[in-house]
């Protein structure tokens, strides 16, 4: 989805600010979101069909997506999918207690819908074959920045073949076409016009269907 | 838990340095108050009083309801903030400056390359390593979120994340690197490696000139964590002393 999430080439965000002898979690709190992050996802989510973790934290607002902090935005969409899961109430979230009168939850066996299929594809291109980014806007997460869309660049590796990342417009993955993704240079100019320096590159992987023969 | 006060007087500092959010788009004055003067008129994230408490709330719930082990959870963090960290890559670099076979292994195959040194696991999964020469520098980003390689790297720091490196890197580079320390001349050539598939990506910075004589274990203790996400070069240590 085009949101503020896709941040490559945009101005106004000031200098980068390095904060010396970082600690790896700055409170406490941050810890347990990124262990709840690690503990609940898969067992909890397997037959619930939470919407797709990268495609709720880009569903944010964007106003709310610059104001809080990294692990915040990981709270806000951990605990609205425990909700909208039935998981958890809002009366529990708020009291910090569970509802004696609710079951507890179990684990679902059944898998989620879409997700990987094979293994293999055959590769459409080839290392040194020019290509263009197809001018893709979904509604859904995918892993195809603005900045790259209807640009030319070359493809320079082939990394194989993978699952593609990419959601349907309510955050369910897309029933899996196993394709390549391929590692593509674009030349700084081509993106960025005059702020491009000449020979300078970026470089960006993509899913076959991304791209065309340019 | 005590980490109420001082704590969030910490992060709240923090935060007000460390960019993420234009004064304009939060948009209340009564947000940036008495620090809305000062020399940073770009970022201010406000973080709620209360997030400590409602991760709390959370977590009791899911721990009452059997949902989670708190102990699972304790050994994720120590985990990260023990074991998974920028020691891992340093070790990898030390070993291919000291190694051209390693070196040749871990350009070829880097998760393998990785792997023979114990290192790998969520987000290490698919590492590929890129050399940084005296003609091309390389700089990884991840403009669309943070991906980063955990096994090698740890958690990626805050500033990796910020709204102020993911637009900037891709579109100028140079300047991000000056903001780094890191001046480049003309001649050499810059990429940016945007890591938006499943592939992660760790720089394999040059070797100093001035440590032909160290051991792997002196070389491991000057590899930092942003010369292997390529912000940075690595300094031999009588520089880094000056």
């Amino acid at each position: 989805m085009n949101s503020i999430h896709d941040m490559g080439g945009m101005d106004g965000f000031g200098p980068v600010e390095v904060e010396v002898n970082e600690p790896v979690f700055h409170e406490p709190w941050e810890g347990r979101v990124f262990g709840l992050f690690t503990g609940l996802l898969n067992p909890w989510n397997r037959g619930r069909n939470f919407p797709w973790f990268r495609f709720a934290l880009e569903s944010l607002p964007p106003s709310e997506y610059l104001r809080m902090s990294y692990y915040e935005r990981w709270f806000e969409v951990i605990s609205s999918n425990l909700l909208r899961a039935g998981l958890v109430s809002a009366d529990e979230l708020a009291s910090g207690y569970p509802d004696p009168s609710r079951p507890l939850p179990v684990q679902l066996a059944t898998p989620n819908a879409g997700g990987v299929a094979a293994s293999t594809a055959e590769a459409g291109f080839a290392v040194s074959d020019e290509v263009r980014v197809r001018n893709l806007h979904p509604r859904g997460h995918t892993r195809v920045p603005r900045y790259v869309r209807d640009k030319r660049g070359s493809v320079v590796t082939d990394n194989g073949v993978w699952a593609l990342q990419d959601t349907d417009e309510r955050g369910q993955r897309l029933v899996d076409v196993p394709q390549h993704v391929y590692t593509v240079r674009f030349e700084a100019e081509e993106l960025w016009g005059e702020r491009g320096v000449q020979n300078d590159g970026v470089y960006v992987d993509l899913w076959e269907e991304y791209i065309e023969p340019a | 838990m005590t980490d109420t006060k001082k704590d969030k007087a910490g992060r709240r500092k923090f935060l007000q340095n460390a960019t993420l959010v234009p004064a304009a788009i939060v948009g209340g004055a009564q947000v940036v108050s008495d620090e809305a003067a000062h020399a940073h008129p770009h970022d201010h994230q406000v973080v709620p009083d209360d997030i400590a408490l409602r991760v709390r709330a959370l977590e009791s719930v899911l721990v009452d309801k059997r949902m989670v082990d708190p102990a699972d959870l304790d050994a994720v963090v120590d985990a990260y903030e023990n074991r998974i960290g920028p020691r891992n890559g340093a070790q990898v670099v030390a070993r291919a400056w000291t190694d051209a076979d390693y070196k040749a292994r871990l350009l070829r195959d880097g998760t393998a390359a990785i792997a023979e040194l114990g290192f790998s696991g969520a987000q290490g999964e698919h590492m590929v390593v890129i050399e940084n020469t005296p003609a091309v520098h390389n700089l990884v980003v991840c403009t669309l979120c943070s991906c980063y390689p955990w096994p090698t790297l740890g958690l990626p720091p805050v500033w990796y994340k910020s709204s102020a490196y993911r637009s900037r890197a891709v579109i100028e580079p140079r300047q991000v690197l000056a903001e780094f320390g890191t001046e480049l001349n003309e001649d050499v050539e810059v990429r940016v490696w945007d890591s938006t598939a499943e592939i992660r990506y760790l720089i394999l910075p040059e070797r100093p000139a001035g440590t032909e004589d160290m051991t792997e274990e002196q070389l491991v203790a000057i590899v930092t964590r942003d010369s292997m996400i390529g912000v940075t070069r690595v300094s031999a240590p009588s520089e880094a002393a000056q």
